[in-house]
């Protein structure tokens, strides 16, 4: 399937770019950062910490291990600051 | 009822105008640029378009649900702000004091952790540093 990735914050800044079309069979958001991670070194540095990781499915905030359904829209970005 | 994501400055008493019409208590918060070093200059504020209104109207609903608002509202500005500056404000609006305290306390800690807003400290020496999130900001979230 493809999948718009949208990237925010500091994890945009390591990508070099805040978004990218993809084509995936990954099963959860897990999975599709396993890819993702491996098609440029920046991106490497941008998921190179799991533990600071979110992740938005179609605008909703979801699990890493949430199943991945037939999105059309995932961000990836680092763990919110509003208010 | 509604919530707004905008880069100009907003107004407090614009805002009220009309706000919370039959209520008995109106609460409001506004958050400012805060420059705990004196050498801060701007906060610049990245969202996520598209989520953050999503998200921002789904916790404003979840509140009024919860706590049995009359109205609320939440303003919420991106881009650079300089120090000093509001950020953001909720406002909530209830029958009793102690439902609209509490709705806007729910709602600060909701927007701290769990809406699409990332800050960035720009420096007076222009050096700019992403603001990292705390810890204690999810553990309030924990409370509710």
């Amino acid at each position: 399937m493809t999948i718009e990735i949208l990237y925010f914050a500091a994890l945009r800044e390591r990508v070099g770019h805040p978004r990218e079309t993809v084509t995936s069979d990954a099963r959860t958001p897990r999975d599709l950062v396993a890819e993702l991670a491996a098609r440029s070194d920046g991106h490497a540095a941008a998921f190179a910490d799991m533990a600071a990781l979110r992740c938005a499915v179609d605008q909703q905030l979801t699990d890493l291990d949430a199943p991945l359904g037939q999105p059309r829209e995932v961000a990836f970005f680092p763990p919110m600051t509003g208010g | 009822m509604s919530a707004r994501v905008q880069t100009a400055p907003f107004d407090l008493a614009t805002e009220l105008a009309g706000f919370g019409a039959g209520a008995g208590a109106v609460v409001t918060f506004t958050g400012l640029v805060r420059d705990d070093t004196g050498s801060l200059a701007a906060l610049e504020i990245e969202h996520y378009p598209g989520m953050t209104e999503r998200a921002l109207t789904d916790y404003g609903q979840a509140a009024a649900a919860r706590f049995g608002l009359c109205d609320w509202r939440i303003v919420h500005r991106h881009g650079r702000i300089a120090t000093g500056q509001p950020i953001m404000m909720v406002a909530t609006a209830a029958r009793h004091r102690r439902a609209a305290f509490e709705a806007a306390d729910y709602l600060m800690d909701w927007l701290k952790s769990r809406a699409p807003f990332w800050k960035r400290e720009i420096g007076q020496d222009g050096a700019a540093r992403w603001v990292a999130a705390k810890t204690d900001d999810e553990d309030s979230l924990a409370r509710w």
